[in-house]
């Protein structure tokens, strides 16, 4: 008898967080809830964050992934710092994605900066949830 | 004691104080309590390691209803630790959803403020629904923290729900917030939550009624059933935002650690360790029964139900089982 599956799926832990100043946070909470119905964990560090702040919480948390959710248009900016800390940390496994209100000619640059999935309003959340399913790689 | 090659190097990484070490550790001792017949080796291991280098924390459970205030109280006690150069960590412990078992946790928020402090460890927890399984991976995770160095640990349980009951007995010192808003004293009293807090905190003191309040729970408490123990509980307000009556709270938490020290006897610090300890193991038995009792099928069930055989005979055959697969 086998009282548990050996093989039970890992429960993923996801960073959700909110660069920068814009007070909208509207889509990150969409995301968390979407993510959380998909049976992750979700830490939600809501507004005005800055790249340290979210880099740090992603470390501490062992978080599998970080979305951040960017409106301003500076979504280079933020991506490639939260990317640079990253890199310093030695942390490259964490899976870096992200939305908002991102033009499609953006696209190759963001990835090209290792951001790994990107996702426009119009995206559905079950992408969101498939992505990180298929991205996140198994930990030790 | 065996260890793998790849354990070998997170312990090391770890005892040099790397905090990514911790916190793949702290992921390692969570995910160890889904395995059933302590064969978890990584888990069960390195739990194993990190109790051997002897360290220990000051363990204060903070817990009470939802949005009372505890991980404000959090974030106000951490300043003053931090002012005096000790070093803390956070366990938050947040609800699961029941029904996908993913989980929003939001206790991190409060403490932000501590974010570029590297004497600061903050590690949100979801319940994941386990019985039993909880407390005993909770127990695990503050080992971790312990063994890592930290002078204070501070764990954040929600609720007045018994894993919350059973998650301060891992605690040294247990503190239960109150507000003087809506109906938190009546449920408090009724649940008998009161016999679990070794100091009562009425937290949003800046609300209507907080004295009133106050004077309602020293009154309970002098009716409450507090064993042989000669602690009396004390009640204090605060206003975690603004840090009003903090001090006061931080020096209670240092007269209970100081009894707690002095009486080496049933309710001496000790005595909490080894009442921790027993307290894991006592879990991972209930855990056992339950998933024992899961995987049985109703068949079985139904014979008890209809007298054809013995609840106790079913439950012995459960554990016959459950010794053979773990001797397999
Ligand atoms: N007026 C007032 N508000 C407070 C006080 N302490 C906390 N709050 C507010 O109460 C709300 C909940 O505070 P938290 O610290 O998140 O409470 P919690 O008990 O950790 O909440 P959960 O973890 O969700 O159960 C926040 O909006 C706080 O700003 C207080 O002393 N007075
Ligand atoms: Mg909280």
């Amino acid at each position: 008898m086998e009282p548990t599956p050996p093989n039970k799926p890992r429960t993923l832990r996801i960073i959700i967080a909110k660069p920068g100043m814009d007070g909208h946070d509207r889509g990150a909470k969409i995301i968390a809830r979407a993510l959380r119905d998909a049976g992750m964990e979700v830490i939600y560090l809501g507004l005005r964050q800055t790249a340290q702040s979210i880099v740090h919480a992603a470390i501490q948390e062992d978080a599998d992934a970080i979305g951040l959710s960017i409106l301003s248009g500076s979504h280079m900016h933020h991506f490639r710092e939260v990317h640079q800390l990253l890199e310093a940390q030695n942390a490259l496994d964490i899976v870096l994605f992200g939305g908002g209100i991102i033009p499609e000619e953006d696209l190759p640059a963001l990835l090209e900066l290792g951001v790994r999935g990107v996702f426009t309003p119009g995206a559905h959340t079950a992408e969101v949830v498939a992505f990180l399913q298929e991205n996140v790689r198994e930990k030790i | 004691m065996q260890t793998s090659p790849l354990q070998d190097s997170l312990l090391t990484a770890f005892q040099g104080g790397q905090e990514r070490a911790l916190a793949r550790v702290l992921t390692l001792l969570e995910g160890g309590r889904q395995d059933s017949r302590g064969q978890d080796s990584m888990g069960q291991e390195l739990l194993q390691a990190v109790r051997q280098l002897g360290k220990r924390s000051r363990v204060v459970g903070i817990t009470g209803p939802p949005g009372a205030g505890k991980s404000t109280l959090s974030d106000a006690l951490i300043s003053v630790y931090r002012a005096r150069g000790e070093t803390v960590a956070v366990l938050a412990v947040d609800p699961s959803s029941p029904f996908s078992g993913g989980a929003i946790l939001g206790d991190r928020i409060r403490m932000l403020r501590h974010t570029h402090d590297s004497g600061v460890f903050v590690r949100s927890v979801a319940t994941r629904g386990a019985l039993g399984g909880l407390a005993q991976s909770v127990s695990a995770m503050l080992s971790a923290l312990e063994g890592f160095g930290f002078d204070h640990i501070l764990l954040e349980t929600v609720g007045v729900g018994q894993s919350e009951v059973d998650i301060a007995q891992v605690a040294d010192s247990v503190v239960l917030v109150l507000t003087p808003a809506g109906g938190d004293g009546i449920q408090a009293f009724k649940a008998g939550i009161l016999e679990i807090a070794d100091l009562l905190v009425v937290n949003k003191a800046d609300l209507p009624e907080a004295d009133r309040f106050s004077r309602a729970l020293s009154g309970a408490l002098e009716l409450g059933d507090h064993g042989f123990d000669s602690w009396m509980p004390p009640v204090l307000q605060t206003i975690a935002p603004s840090g009003t009556g903090i001090s006061e709270l931080v020096l209670a938490l240092e007269r209970h650690q100081t009894y707690l020290r002095e009486n080496n006897t049933a309710t001496g610090l000790e005595a909490r360790r080894l009442k921790r300890a027993r307290f894991e193991v006592r879990s991972s038995l209930l855990q056992w029964a339950e998933q024992l009792t899961g995987a049985a099928g109703n068949a079985v069930f139904s014979r008890v139900a209809q007298g054809q055989i013995s609840p106790l005979e079913v439950a012995r055959t459960l554990l016959e089982e459950l010794n053979r697969s773990s001797l397999s």
